[in-house]
């Protein structure tokens, strides 16, 4: 009832000023898994585009905001996100394809947007070749390579020489691998060993061990956030590698914001590499944690709920740039070289490759008022997606 | 020596379209065009509903129970996938290319499955399934791994359909698939071969006594059922263009254990109607709350099993014979 007032009201509004093809509800459909092992990763991503149209209104140049949201869990099975992204686009006749978590989804629904032209926004999905596959994708996330790298360099820099890479046994774990072993090898590192371990339960006691005999002067990990890292946290700190003098030094998704406290004081100290943090010190953020602790205090605002506000935020300075036309074509050749100040600091799409550019932050986990945050203390500005060079 | 004579009319009998079956059949040709709007949901309802015929097949009328039918599923998702990627992209070649493909992991892992009995077969089947599921995984530069297997590009289906965006094609073809498929099926199940298969799963010590080799019959059926699941992964494949890990994962084998005695184990109609029924419910609950749909899906799953006991095709049958003793 509520939404039919308002939506009238609105419509009133706006009746007057502009035409009546622009009062078109904008409709997007956002394909996220929103049950099953990553419902927290949709979640905080519905919330990211949720908080953003609560902030700045639901009307986007003339047009009401119409999300409809699709459950695609387990968000790994391109077959499903297919599906319902063809759903949304035949019988829901959405205007933008937007969410796409995890990287099998994106895949198997980018030839989709190619052939109905829909602006297709990947709020996290973070494989570097996504954007490649077609005309019609825009990332507001971040690459993996792209939040690798800064790690690698700022290690080599900062004395230390030899390295143990400890990553998950697959896709997003040798691109992860690849790219640190590359920049790293590039400054001058030396890579003293490395494993892979598997995806689900690993056991990192004998890794630890290995690691432990090669005195290396830090471990690199990436494994995927949640139980893995939490393990391989408890390990490192019982096993004593930190009083050997080894370091830890990861990607920023390790100690995301929703895992942090589960992990506790043995994340203490660890280095990352990361866009975005919940201690980023800068009105924009401080405004938007503030906005994002009301709506939602169960929860922490991380760098999955960044990459929907963004994507949100993408959509609605496109449209206003179109004056309200979202079709396909337009909307992309509009959003190629926005810019903007998110949350995060200062991002860009990068108008050859339709990717985000951002400032890529070293962080330190530091406990700030009795809880763990990632403090930035260094940072790389407009930082491009080293995997596309 | 006159050879013995062999009164076949009640298998024949049984075997006989009924009306209701022809009835049934004009459901998707109904579908089409109440729903024209839906038909990648139509699509992969007619794809699941032939992976649950091939489960049907070796639990319902050979009683071998698997927790890893997604294993044949995925082989034949992957055969049509990768045969499709380096320039066998005719649909039907696909099609058979998997068939084989599943039906020889089939024939060589039935050996280890026919050495147990319900336990370690659960146990077997969902080793074999794990261990594929981490090849695949492991192979990234063969099968894509996690990201999933990309640049699968299908032909028109004999050379004059093409996949289009609003899934006509896709429709059409799977359920033609389908039918053909299920249409094979039911001509077994009637067969001497499937009346053997059913004797074994009652009474597995009696089928040798009159003459029946269990084992051979149990590794026939294992393969075809493995086929079958073949081709429906193969099917998924080239509907949807992309192959994804999930393919192999265990859930796709629980949910369609679970579709199965849904709709009723051992009556090919039993698994038509589940995945009809499971994925209609999932689809609306879904869409009506994608957050908590799980728990009403939950809920009507519990109710059904209470009050249906052997599945929806039970409930039915159960009603049929109650208006009919009524009349």
């Amino acid at each position: 009832m509520k939404l039919t007032k308002t939506l009238t009201a609105a419509v009133f509004a706006l009746g007057a000023a502009l035409s009546a093809q622009a009062a078109e509800p904008l409709k997007i459909g956002l394909v996220l898994p929103m049950t099953g092992p990553f419902a927290a990763y949709g979640k905080q991503i519905e919330h990211g585009v949720k908080l953003y149209l609560e902030r700045n209104g639901d009307t986007v140049a003339g047009r009401k905001v119409e999300l409809i949201v699709k459950d695609d869990a387990p968000g790994t099975a391109g077959d499903v996100s297919k599906r319902l992204a063809q759903e949304l686009v035949v019988k829901d006749n959405v205007d933008i394809l937007a969410g796409f978590c995890l990287t099998p989804s994106a895949f198997a629904v980018a030839p989709l947007a190619t052939e109905a032209k829909k602006p297709m926004i990947i709020m996290n999905a973070a494989t570097s070749a996504i954007t490649t596959k077609s005309n019609y994708i825009v990332r507001t996330s971040m690459t993996l390579p792209q939040i690798t790298a800064p790690i690698a360099t700022w290690a080599a820099k900062n004395g230390i020489k030899k390295v143990f890479t400890v990553v998950a046994d697959y896709g997003p774990g040798h691109d992860a691998e690849g790219q640190f072993k590359k920049t790293f090898l590039a400054a001058g590192g030396e890579i003293t060993g490395e494993v892979r371990v598997p995806v689900r339960n690993p056991d990192f006691a004998p890794y630890l061990q290995k690691v432990k005999d090669t005195k290396p002067d830090a471990v690199f990990i990436f494994v995927p956030a949640g139980e893995a890292g939490i393990g391989f946290m408890k390990g490192f700190q019982e096993r004593g590698l930190a009083q050997a003098g080894i370091k830890v030094i990861a990607t920023g998704d390790l100690l995301d914001e929703e895992v942090l406290d589960a992990i506790g004081d043995p994340a203490l100290g660890v280095i990352s590499s990361f866009h975005y943090s919940e201690a980023h010190k800068s009105p924009e953020n401080l405004a938007y944690v503030a906005a994002y602790t009301k709506a939602y205090p169960k929860d922490r605002p991380n760098f999955m709920s960044a990459g929907g506000y963004d994507g949100m935020h993408l959509i609605a300075e496109v449209l206003k740039k179109t004056g309200g036309d979202a079709s396909g074509d337009k909307f992309i050749e509009a959003a190629k070289g926005m810019k903007w100040t998110s949350p995060r600091g200062p991002v860009s799409i990068d108008p050859a490759t339709r990717d985000i550019v951002q400032t890529v932050y070293i962080r330190k986990v530091t406990k700030v008022g009795g809880k763990l945050q990632n403090v930035e203390f260094d940072q790389v500005n407009e930082f491009k997606d080293p995997g596309k060079q | 020596m006159t050879p013995a004579k062999l009164d076949l009319s009640p298998l024949r009998r049984a075997a006989a379209w009924r009306p209701a079956e022809y009835a049934f059949w004009l459901l998707p040709v109904a579908a089409f065009f109440l729903f024209p709007k839906s038909l990648a949901l139509l699509s992969q309802i007619a794809i699941t509903a032939l992976f649950c015929l091939s489960l049907d097949l070796i639990l319902g009328y050979a009683g071998i129970v698997s927790l890893g039918h997604a294993a044949f599923f995925g082989l034949g998702a992957y055969a049509a996938g990768l045969m499709a990627k380096y320039g066998w992209g005719d649909p039907l070649l696909g099609l058979a290319g998997a068939a084989v493909m599943a039906a020889a992991a089939g024939f060589l892992t039935s050996f280890l499955v026919l050495r147990g009995t319900d336990l370690t077969r659960l146990m077997v089947t969902l080793g074999v399934s794990m261990m594929l599921y981490e090849a695949a995984n492991k192979l990234t530069d063969f099968t894509g791994g996690v990201d999933g297997l990309q640049g699968v590009d299908i032909q028109p289906v004999l050379g004059m359909f093409s996949f289009d965006l609003y899934g006509k094609t896709a429709y059409w073809y799977s359920v033609a698939i389908l039918f053909v498929m299920f249409w094979l099926a039911r001509r077994l199940v009637h067969s001497p071969f499937g009346l053997s298969l059913r004797g074994i799963r009652q009474n597995v010590g009696r089928m040798p006594a009159i003459g029946a080799p269990v084992n051979a019959r149990l590794v026939a059926a294992y393969t075809i059922g493995a086929a079958y699941a073949g081709i429906a992964g193969a099917l998924l494949t080239q509907t949807t263009q992309f192959v994804s890990l999930d393919v192999m994962a265990f859930s796709r084998s629980a949910e369609l254990l679970l579709i199965l005695v849904l709709g009723g184990t051992g009556s090919l109609y039993g698994a038509l109607i589940g995945t009809m029924v499971f994925m209609a419910a999932h689809h609306f609950l879904s869409d009506i709350n994608p957050q908590y749909w799980q728990f009403w899906l939950g809920a009507a799953l519990v109710l059904i099993v209470l009050f249906a006991r052997d599945g929806i095709m039970g409930l039915l049958r159960k009603l049929s014979t109650r208006a009919r003793t009524s009349s």
